[in-house]
C-alpha cells in the first residue's frame, strides 16, 4: 500500500521496518517496565492500596460522584445544543440588530477560558450550589462553540437547497427548519457530538470549585491514610471511567459519520471533512 | 478599574505566568506532536500502533485529570519529588502543569498535523518520486508546503485552546492568570470585578488571534 510520505517498500526497506519494528517494541517494553517497576517499587500493587474498591460504601460514593458527573454533562449539554441552535439562528438573521449582538455574545464565550466563566459565576457572582456554575459555564462555552458548528453546517449546504425552497414558496422560518437545520444538523453530527466529548471531559473542572464529581472523589479516596494514600490507584480507575465513558461517545460519533456517507440522503460536505472539525475539538 | 490598578503586582506577574507557562507548553507539545504524527504515519505498524494508543488515551482524558495525576498522584511513584527541586513545592508544581499542559496538547497537535499530511493526494508524491526527488526533496518542496496550508489555521485553534487550558493551572497551585481572582479574595477585593478583568484580558489576547487564523483559513482553503 502506498501512502503520501512512503513507498511500496522494497527487500530493503522491509529489511529496515522490521528493525524499526523491533526497536519500537523494545523501547515500548522498556517503557512499560519501568512504570511496573517504579509501581512495584513504590507499592502501589500492595493490597492495602486497593482495598478501598471492596468498600460498599466507597463503592456508593463512587457512583454518586459519577452520577454527578452525568448530571453536569446531561444538564450542560441540553443546554448547550439549545444555546448553540438559538445564537446559530441569531447569527444566520438577516436582521442586524440581531445578527451583530449573536456574534458578539459568542465571541466573547468563546474566547473567554472556562474556568474563568465558571469562578465568574462561582466565586463573582455567588450561585450557591457548584452544580449551577458548572452547568452555566459549560452551556456558554460549548453552546457558543455549537452555534458555531450549526452555522457552518447550513452555511455549508448548496445553495441550491435554500433557493429551490424559497421557490416554491416557503417563508424564512420554513426554509430553516423544513430544509436547512435537517440536513445541517445531519451533516455536522459527527462534529456536535466530539463537542459532546469536551463538554463531557470539561466537567471535571467542577473539581476546581469542589464540585462533588469523580475528580473530587479521586481527591477524598486518594488522602485517606487508612488505605496508604491511594492516590495512583484512584486515579487510574478515574481515568479508566473517564476513557471509557469519552470512548463511547467517540464511537458513537464514528459511527454515525460512517452511516452518514452511506446514506444518501445526507449531502457531502466537500468543505469541511468531519475529521477535521472533530480534530479541531480540543 | 481600582481592582486592576491597586493590584497591578498580581495581574502583571499572573498574566506573564500565564503567557510563559504557554510559550514552554507550546514549543513542547509542538515537537512531541510532530513526533507522534510521524509515528502514526510510520510504515512500520508498531510504531502506528504506538502513536494511535497515545493519542486515543490522552485525548480522551479531561484536562483536570492529567494536572491531578502530575501534580498529586505522580510523586506518589518516587521518580521526581519536591527534593529534585531543591525541596520547592512550588517549583514541583509548576513543572507538574508544564507536563500536563504539553502531554495533553502534544495529542491534538499530532491529530491536526497527521490531517494535514492526508490532505496532500498521493498523486503528489508519487509524482515526484517518479520525478526521482529524494524523500528529503520530496518532503520539503512538495508534501510540507501543501500540507502546511492545512496545518496551520487548526494548529491556530489548537494553540488557543492551549492559552485558555492554561487557567486550569490554578486549582493545582500554580499562580497565574487563573488564579489572580483567590488571590484577590485575600486582599479582600471584589471578586467579581477582578475577575472581569481577567476574562477582558483573555479576549484581548484571544479575539486577535481568532481572526488571524479565520483570515488564514480564508485565503488558504484551495479547491482541489
Amino acid at each position: 500500500m502506498s501512502s503520501v510520505l512512503f513507498d511500496v517498500p522494497g527487500p530493503r526497506a522491509r529489511l529496515r521496518h522490521r528493525l524499526y519494528a523491533a526497536i519500537g517494541i523494545l523501547v515500548l517494553v522498556a517503557a512499560i517496565g519501568f512504570v511496573l517497576y517504579r509501581f512495584a517499587d513504590t507499592g502501589q500493587f500492595e493490597g492495602r492500596k486497593w482495598s478501598w474498591l471492596e468498600y460498599k460504601n466507597i463503592q456508593l460514593t463512587l457512583g454518586e460522584a459519577l452520577l454527578n458527573t452525568l448530571k453536569a454533562f446531561a444538564l450542560g449539554a441540553v443546554f448547550a445544543l439549545l444555546f448553540g441552535a438559538i445564537f446559530a439562528a441569531g447569527q444566520l438573521s438577516d436582521h442586524k440588530v440581531i445578527r451583530v449582538p449573536s456574534m458578539v455574545v459568542v465571541e466573547l464565550f468563546r474566547a473567554v477560558p472556562l474556568v474563568v466563566l465558571i469562578f465568574v459565576f462561582h466565586y463573582g457572582v455567588s450561585l450557591g450550589s457548584p452544580l449551577y456554575s458548572v452547568v452555566l459555564g459549560l452551556t456558554l462555552y460549548n453552546g457558543s462553540v455549537l452555534a458555531e458548528v450549526f452555522r457552518a453546517g447550513v452555511l455549508s449546504l448548496p445553495r441550491g437547497q435554500s433557493e429551490a425552497a424559497y421557490a416554491v414558496g416557503m417563508r424564512k422560518t420554513q426554509v430553516m427548519r423544513h430544509v436547512l437545520l435537517p440536513q445541517a444538523v445531519r451533516a455536522m453530527l459527527p462534529a456536535i457530538i466530539s463537542q459532546l466529548v469536551v463538554l463531557l471531559k470539561d466537567t471535571a473542572l467542577g473539581f476546581l470549585i469542589t464540585y462533588d464529581e469523580l475528580l473530587d472523589f479521586a481527591r477524598d479516596i486518594g488522602s485517606q491514610f487508612q488505605f496508604g494514600r491511594p492516590l495512583v490507584p484512584v486515579t487510574i480507575i478515574v481515568a479508566a471511567v473517564y476513557i471509557s465513558m469519552c470512548l463511547l461517545l467517540t464511537w458513537l460519533a464514528t459511527y454515525l459519520e460512517k452511516r452518514s456517507r452511506r446514506d444518501k440522503k445526507v449531502i457531502a460536505l466537500e468543505k469541511k471533512p468531519a475529521e477535521d472539525v472533530v480534530a479541531a475539538a480540543v | 478599574m481600582d481592582v486592576l490598578l491597586d493590584n497591578l503586582d498580581l495581574y502583571g506577574p499572573g498574566f506573564l505566568n500565564t503567557v510563559e507557562l504557554f510559550l514552554i507548553s507550546a514549543v513542547g507539545s509542538l515537537v512531541l506532536g510532530t513526533i507522534l504524527a510521524m509515528l502514526r504515519v510510520a510504515p512500520v505498524p508498531v510504531m502506528r500502533a504506538m502513536g494511535t494508543a497515545y493519542v486515543t488515551i490522552v485525548r480522551n482524558t479531561p484536562l483536570t485529570l492529567v494536572f491531578f495525576f502530575f501534580a498529586l498522584a505522580f510523586p506518589a511513584l518516587g521518580i521526581v519529588t519536591a527534593d529534585t527541586f531543591g525541596g520547592s513545592a512550588a517549583s514541583l508544581f509548576y513543572t507538574a502543569a508544564l507536563f500536563a499542559l504539553t502531554l495533553y496538547t502534544a495529542a491534538f497537535v499530532c491529530e491536526v498535523v497527521r490531517a494535514g499530511i492526508n490532505t496532500v493526494p498521493v498523486g503528489q508524491a508519487e509524482a515526484s518520486r517518479a520525478l526521482g526527488l529524494t524523500f528529503g526533496q520530496m518532503l520539503g518542496s512538495v508534501v510540507l508546503p501543501q500540507a502546511t496550508r492545512a496545518v496551520v489555521p487548526p494548529m491556530m485553534s489548537t494553540m488557543i485552546a492551549l492559552l485558555k487550558n492554561t487557567t486550569i493551572a490554578a486549582g493545582f497551585s500554580v499562580f497565574q492568570a487563573g488564579s489572580i481572582s483567590a488571590n484577590l479574595a485575600e486582599r479582600g477585593e471584589n471578586q467579581l470585578i477582578g475577575l472581569l478583568w481577567v476574562a477582558g484580558f483573555f479576549v484581548v489576547l484571544v479575539i486577535p488571534m481568532t481572526l488571524l487564523q479565520r483570515s488564514l483559513e480564508k485565503r488558504w482553503s484551495i479547491a482541489r
